[in-house]
């Protein structure tokens, strides 16, 4: 447990730090690229088109794998249906993202380079997750 | 914000680290990394466990920024106004719980993998985030 928590730590650093080097933890970055009628900015499109490379080779070599290899086994989402949740969930998320310029990994990496608008964000943010928790129908 | 040569070579080599992280925290751990539902575990607003992982992912993100600060990295940031970090900040909170993801778990761990929901999610969050851009802009007031 304590080796799985020093490897999910070493990851979350390498996460904060990319997000860092690739200035997503700038807002007026993020709302650039965003703004495809005004300013637009692409550098977000580089950032996701650079993570998407070695996550999808990820994905392969998981097929030739039993297990992970320092945990008892896979834990990945296995749900398929389109259905409203994800459709609302997606759209009130995008509303956030565009007015704030921030989604929840810039955010709290922000917590270490701009403490005080991120700690106000993050805030709100798990204000917003409490309150789904409330208000969700069903446990799961 | 303009773009530039630099910001776009920072962009992909920022990227590719995102991306390698989320690759070893499914290879080696076996877990998305997907922050919405890790930051929901670790402030404990979610019934899924493991929270151990969570935390020390959660700690991570502010942590490997302050080295890359240390490293030299430009660190320019211009943050809106508390009104529009609040309001965000509850709708990303709220939209990422009800939508099961957000920019990482659907838009890298998901759109990699080619689900389907993950694709959906991350065309309607961007058309979204466009658009109310969009809207602030005709307003008079982006951020």
């Amino acid at each position: 447990m304590i080796r799985a928590a020093l490897i999910a730590l070493a990851c979350g650093c390498v996460f904060g730090a990319g997000l860092a080097v690739s200035n997503m933890t700038n807002p007026a970055r993020v709302i650039g690229f965003l703004d495809v009628f005004g300013t637009f900015d692409p550098t977000l499109a580089f950032v996701m088109l650079g993570a998407l490379i070695p996550m999808s080779v990820a994905w392969r070599v998981r097929t030739q794998m039993d297990r992970p290899l320092a945990a008892q086994g896979f834990n990945v989402p296995s749900t398929t249906g389109i259905d409203a949740r994800l459709v609302i969930g997606a759209v009130v998320f995008g509303a956030g993202w565009g007015v704030a310029g921030l989604c929840p990994g810039p955010a709290l990496a922000d917590l270490a380079l701009s403490p005080l608008p991120a700690a106000v964000f993050v805030s709100a943010m798990a204000c917003g997750m409490a309150l789904y928790r409330m208000l969700r129908p069903t446990r799961h | 914000m303009a773009a530039s040569l630099s910001s776009i070579a920072l962009g992909l080599a920022g990227g590719a680290m995102i991306g390698c992280a989320a690759a070893a925290m499914l290879l080696l751990l076996g877990r998305i990394a997907g922050v919405s539902g890790l930051a929901a575990q670790a402030f404990r607003l979610s019934d899924s466990g493991s929270t151990l992982i969570a935390i020390a992912f959660v700690i991570g993100l502010p942590a490997g920024a302050a080295l890359a600060k240390l490293a030299g990295a430009p660190m320019e940031a211009r943050f809106p106004s508390i009104a529009y970090l609040l309001f965000g900040g509850l709708c990303v909170g709220f939209g990422a719980r009800l939508g099961s993801g957000c920019t990482s778990g659907h838009g890298v761990c998901g759109v990699s993998r080619l689900s389907r929901r993950s694709l959906v999610a991350t065309a309607v969050f961007m058309a979204t985030g466009i658009l109310t851009v969009a809207a602030l802009r005709e307003a008079g007031v982006v951020p």
